[in-house]
């Protein structure tokens, strides 16, 4: 990953102009109709969020399609979803950081953002799920009268400290690598307006040498700890499913399965918005057809390890030698719901084939329908491992089926809502790429071809 | 002298121009040094022999906190609301493995940008060298070094000579 013989960004571009021209995007906003647009769309899907939270806090969990053998259904499988989308942008950002790929430094800031709003729609889900969400603060430990405290050794509670924790670092790390780039934006601006929201945002970073050398060092670390945190938190969603007595949930594969589908997933909304935002910005000069040629490749290798999940669930399967097991991976494979488990198999590893060819990688349109394909596929995946294993458990008399209601899928499009318009909102009012990696990535290619 | 100046703040094209004019102003005997760029410059912190930052040792004491609070916290819930689920232990340190875990990296990680931040004076409304008619270029493409007044061998004239000999496109003198 390492490799710098090529260069990425094309050198016959000058600082100041790259300065100028992602500072610029904030400050004087181009694509203004089509960001408008889909504002309109974005807030339209978010008010259908809130209608069906409404209803919801009105009515209970009964309204959506969950009953007794099939209890978590639409709630867990779209919040393991989304935190899995949310993943690629931590490792993208931090673990491409620490490996030295310079590549990321045009993708960092907007997987990023991405990482933040797609954590937030997965963190609202288990608390939709509660049933009784006002006691929320439950899950904290506060000294109460009833002297009852958290169960820390339930996974439920382990949920909420993993996922905030990934929230408040991704948070941290997000703003830390965005001071540099709010100061650029602070020096450009020319409206009294843009100069006091970027001047107080900024924190009045002056590029002191003192500072950046500890700003090195901050950043650079905290990227060390969002690594293994990613991991961690992915890992812990996968003992959700662990700790309970349902089979097919139980094998030894399941926490790098769940971190691998996880960045398999994410990585393919990446790329979706890496060609959305350089169609919209006309960023061909900093996003080019070598950085989607390089998340080609690591959307075939992440896709291809999951891959190998697949493969191992079904061998652990048959090697225990468990009955409801084998029951479980006879029912996944031509049980009610094959759809999802062939749905999965065909939409995440079929298209994805046509990745090994260097030609598909570096066209935008084709890598924009494979991670599109990437994206549903993951998310039947995420709906077969949930309802295939619970609708037919160890008693016959307690098997029953799960088909999801109006509400549950309004919830789920909601949620796209409410990804998109803060989404949309970060785009307009701060610099979606990182404007002084970029200038060291271009700094350092010009320096080579100079000495070269 | 020294009140009448902040310091002189010299621009450079390039950050190799920098580190250059860097080196010639520590040889030169000057030592109250401060640089600004647009990006962080390898080198740079050598060049002005700056000391090694600490974050990281704050960001170690921050992890080892996070752990003793998650672990302690832990441990107290279950000493004070015993819950026996079928005979499981209560003090269940794999169980605890996973929010230990979690709060280690929490607070090391808002330790060290905390300390970044308070280390660097940071949020801060104004500093001098703002007053710099060219310093907005510092976040795009120019490189300053400042040799601030309360220096030994700061003289304004003679300084803004030495630092036009090592290369500046402008030097300009800011105020207090």
């Amino acid at each position: 990953m390492t490799d710098r013989s090529a260069d990425v960004l094309p050198v016959n571009q000058s600082l100041g102009g790259v300065t100028e021209q992602l500072a610029g995007i904030p400050l004087h906003f181009p694509a203004r109709r089509r960001w408008l647009a889909t504002m309109v769309f974005a807030c339209a899907l978010l008010l259908l969020l809130m209608v069906s939270i409404a209803a919801l806090f009105t009515r209970g969990v009964g309204i959506w399609g969950i009953n007794i053998p099939v209890n978590w259904a639409f709630a867990i499988h779209n919040y393991v979803w989304w935190l899995g989308i949310g993943h690629a942008g931590t490792l993208i950002s931090a673990f491409l950081l620490l490996t030295g790929s310079e590549w990321r430094n045009s993708l960092n800031r907007f997987a990023e953002t991405m990482t933040l709003f797609a954590v937030i729609c997965a963190g609202i889900y288990p608390v939709l799920h509660l049933g009784r969400p006002w006691y929320l603060y439950w899950m904290f430990p506060y000294p109460a009268t009833m002297g009852v405290w958290p169960q820390f050794r339930s996974p439920l509670e382990w949920d909420i400290w993993a996922v905030l924790t990934y929230l408040t670092v991704s948070l941290a790390f997000w703003y830390t690598g965005l001071i540099p780039d709010l100061a650029a934006a602070r020096d450009r601006a020319r409206s009294r307006g843009w100069q006091i929201f970027f001047g107080i945002t900024a924190l009045g970073w002056r590029g002191s040498a003192a500072h950046w050398s500890r700003w090195s060092q901050a950043y650079r670390l905290t990227a060390g700890l969002a690594v293994p945190l990613v991991v961690s938190v992915h890992s812990e969603v996968s003992l959700l499913f662990a700790a309970g007595q349902i089979p097919g949930w139980h094998s030894t594969i399941f926490p790098p399965y769940f971190v691998l589908g996880a960045a398999f997933s994410g990585f393919a909304v990446v790329s979706i918005i890496a060609i959305a935002l350089r169609f919209w910005f006309g960023l061909e000069n900093l996003v080019t057809d070598e950085h989607l040629d390089l998340l080609g490749k690591v959307l075939l290798a992440t896709g291809l390890m999951t891959a190998y999940g697949y493969v191992f669930e079904v061998f652990d399967a048959l090697y225990s030698g468990g009955p409801h097991e084998i029951q479980t991976l006879i029912d996944r494979i031509a049980g009610a719901y094959a759809w999802t488990y062939w749905g999965a198999l065909v939409f995440n590893f079929i298209p994805l084939q046509a990745l090994w060819w260097r030609r598909v990688r570096r066209c935008g349109s084709a890598l924009l329908l494979i991670s599109a394909s990437v994206v549903v596929g993951m998310w039947l995946e995420r709906y077969m491992i949930l309802v295939t294993s619970l609708y037919r458990d160890f008693l016959v008399s307690s098997w029953g089926e799960f088909t999801p209601t109006f509400w549950d899928w309004s919830t789920y499009f909601g949620t796209i809502g409410l990804f998109l318009v803060p989404f949309l909102l970060a785009i307009r009012f701060i610099p979606m790429i990182s404007i002084f990696e970029t200038k060291e990535l271009l700094h350092e290619e010009q320096e080579e071809r100079h000495g070269g | 002298m020294a009140a009448e100046a902040y310091g002189l703040l010299a621009e450079f094209g390039s950050p190799e121009a920098l580190l250059k004019a860097a080196r010639e102003a520590r040889g030169a005997g000057y030592r109250r040094l401060d640089a600004f760029t647009p990006f962080p410059v390898e080198g740079l912190s050598l060049a002005l022999r700056l000391a090694r930052p600490g974050v990281s040792w704050i960001g170690l004491i921050g992890g080892f906190a996070g752990a003793a609070v998650a672990l302690l916290m832990q441990v107290y819930v279950n000493y004070d609301y015993p819950l026996d689920v079928g005979g499981r232990p209560v003090y269940a340190i794999s169980a605890f493995a996973v929010v230990t875990f979690e709060l280690t990296i929490l607070f090391s990680a808002l330790s060290m940008i905390a300390a970044m931040l308070w280390q660097n004076g940071l949020p801060r409304l104004n500093h001098p060298v703002f007053a710099g008619r060219r310093f907005h270029l510092a976040s795009k493409d120019r490189y300053f070094l400042c040799v601030q007044s309360d220096d030994q061998a700061f003289d304004p004239q003679q300084t803004a000579a030495f630092l036009r000999r090592s290369g500046a496109l402008s030097v300009e003198l800011i105020p207090p």
